[in-house]
């Protein structure tokens, strides 16, 4: 398979990273590199085997539904951007 | 001091031949000489780890030290650390200072380590040479032309170059035991679950373990027991008793079963790393051990099946990062869609845009089951050769990567060619296996080979074990670079 330089701006907005149309072929290529790597695993014969998703068959705790955090909001805003009374601010979306 | 074994330091500690305060002034003195060339560092503090190394001396005189008491170490730049720059190699989180510590830093602080400094690391740990990290590539202390491995490049070279007595790194798909197999040290990637990834920044869940980069199997056994443990912080971690990772090094190894894969040593291997691994199974037959031969057959299709995995992973993980709580902000934008575009393109460097990118697209809507679940069930028959070769054999002992180090910038420009320099690691990371790399003789312009070790689950005593009598019985893990100031 190969991917057409639609599709590799299809998923650069799935992942929301701008490409410029200057890295776009050099990206596509790369891409493309890879992808032929990956397409080697489709010659396996996997029928009936189970996929597995972690490397061990873990099972997931539960934990009691209880606060166990601190509040640490000023430490924590004191990392973002842009803050404003207690709330993280990003560019307008509704006008 | 600088040549000395945990224990050895641990000694000198606690007969007051030194004081914590001198052995880490000794390191960072060693940093500000050597870290300009080498670039193992990206955040050093001075007075932040002299305040923790005087604490450790007011507990020496208490009485109440323990083995690690006093002894700096160097963590990889990927552990959350608080109030210590925390930028995981990327311009994204340049101005990001933790919060909090990561559960294996809180471990190291409980035990009265010296926070030594964060090393340099591929960007997000994505990559096998550090080349990727946004504060510029690691020099490898054996050539500075030559890359330290990675993605943990940064602690390889500091311990290989002496400016740390151990270090802190983590490991995807190999990013302990390659770095430590070309910089010619120790590393011990754990099980996966035995070491909280709790302030550990996530970039494959299901694959990242962290462990410990050091000069032998004794000083690494030391530092486990500070690292593993149950952290209910980790959904991942796993609840067993403690270990002691000392108790069992002194054993013989007589009558133990040595499985040498048959896929591990064909196309691809360098003539000079073969040798040196044939050299060392030799050295494991005289201290008792026999060699079994075994077979990894889905072995090969390892890198294929974590070029789609790992990057899912990624790609999910890596959503966060968006300008809006912490990080890079993008200055210019025109809305909110532009601002994240603008924000994620200006952050990432192109390796991480790249993986996030696959990871995008194997997880995309029609593609989920061509990709994402055939690497899955990939993944199970990985895991499944591994089961079986574990019925026939206690450790499989091979190359841990293909050739010794390489030179600076020559794969740079080919992901493909970077990403089969972990052919041997990553099936054990695909099946949650501990492993290791130590050093096995020198290749190559005189660099270090790394031999590979890989047990069974939870059998970390027992490779460490097996890891130390061979180091008993060589010195190849004593050599240290010689090309650099002293």
């Amino acid at each position: 398979m190969s991917l057409s330089s639609e599709e590799v701006r299809r998923i650069a907005e799935l992942a929301r990273i701008g490409i410029s149309d200057a890295e776009a072929g050099a990206v596509q290529a790369q891409l493309n590199d890879i992808f032929e790597l990956i397409g080697r695993m489709q010659k396996v014969d996997t029928e009936g085997v189970e996929p597995m998703s972690h490397g061990q068959d873990l099972k997931l705790r539960l934990r009691e539904d209880l606060v166990t955090e601190r509040d640490q909001r000023e430490r924590f805003q004191s990392l973002a951007p842009e803050v404003e009374q207690g709330l993280y601010l990003v560019p307008k979306v509704i006008e | 001091m600088l040549n000395a074994s945990l224990k050895e330091l641990s000694a000198a500690l606690a007969q007051k031949k030194i004081s914590g305060a001198e052995l880490t002034k000794l390191f960072l003195d060693r940093i500000s000489r050597l870290n300009g060339s080498l670039n193992a560092f990206i955040t050093v503090d001075a007075e932040k780890s002299l305040a923790q190394a005087h604490a450790a001396d007011e507990r020496i005189a208490k009485g109440t030290a323990q083995p690690l008491t006093g002894i700096p170490v160097a963590h990889k730049d990927i552990f959350v650390t608080r109030d210590w720059l925390t930028t995981c190699g990327s311009r994204i989180l340049s101005n990001f200072v933790g919060p909090y510590d990561a559960h294996v830093i809180e471990r190291f602080n409980d035990a009265g380590a010296v926070i030594l400094g964060k090393t340099n690391m591929d960007e997000f740990a994505m990559g096998s040479s550090t080349e990727t990290s946004f504060y510029g590539p690691v020099r490898n202390p054996w050539g500075q032309a030559y890359v330290p491995g990675g993605s943990s490049g940064g602690s390889a070279a500091a311990v290989a170059a002496r400016m740390a007595p151990a270090a802190t790194g983590t490991d995807t798909g190999g990013s302990i035991r390659q770095p430590a197999a070309l910089s010619g040290l120790s590393g011990l990637k754990p099980t996966y679950g035995l070491v909280s990834r709790y302030g550990m920044i996530a970039f494959a869940s299901s694959l990242d373990q962290g462990g410990p980069i050091a000069k032998s199997a004794e000083d690494l056994a030391l530092l486990l027991n500070v690292m593993a443990g149950f952290d209910a912080r980790d959904s991942t971690s796993v609840e067993r008793a403690r270990e002691d990772y000392v108790r069992d090094l002194e054993k013989p190894l007589a009558g133990l079963r040595i499985g040498v894969p048959k896929e591990h040593f064909g196309e691809g291997l360098a003539a000079d790393v073969g040798k040196a691994v044939e050299a060392a199974l030799r050295e494991f037959e005289k201290l008792g051990a026999t060699r079994v031969p075994i077979g990894l057959p889905n072995s090969g299709h390892s890198v294929p099946a974590y070029y789609v995995i790992a990057p899912a992973e990624a790609s999910s993980n890596l959503s966060r990062f968006d300008g809006v709580r912490y990080g890079h902000r993008a200055k210019e934008h025109r809305d909110l869609a532009d601002m994240y575009r603008r924000t994620r393109a200006e952050g990432f460097g192109a390796e991480v845009r790249r993986r996030i990118l696959i990871g995008t697209y194997v997880l995309s809507h029609g593609y989920y089951d061509a990709y994402y679940v055939k690497a899955q069930k990939i993944r199970r028959l990985i895991a499944d050769d591994f089961a079986a070769a574990f019925k026939q054999c206690d450790v499989i002992v091979g190359p841990t990567a293909p050739t010794v180090a390489f030179k600076i910038g020559v794969k740079a420009a080919d992901p493909v060619q970077m990403y089969l320099n972990d052919i041997y690691t990553i099936p054990v990371n695909l099946a949650g296996l501990p492993g290791m790399s130590i050093p096995c003789g020198f290749g190559k312009d005189d660099l270090p080979v790394g031999l590979h070790i890989v047990g069974n689950y939870f059998s970390e005593a027992k490779m460490l074990n097996v890891a130390h009598q061979y180091q008993k019985a060589t010195d190849w893990h004593k050599r240290e670079p010689t090309g650099i100031q002293r």
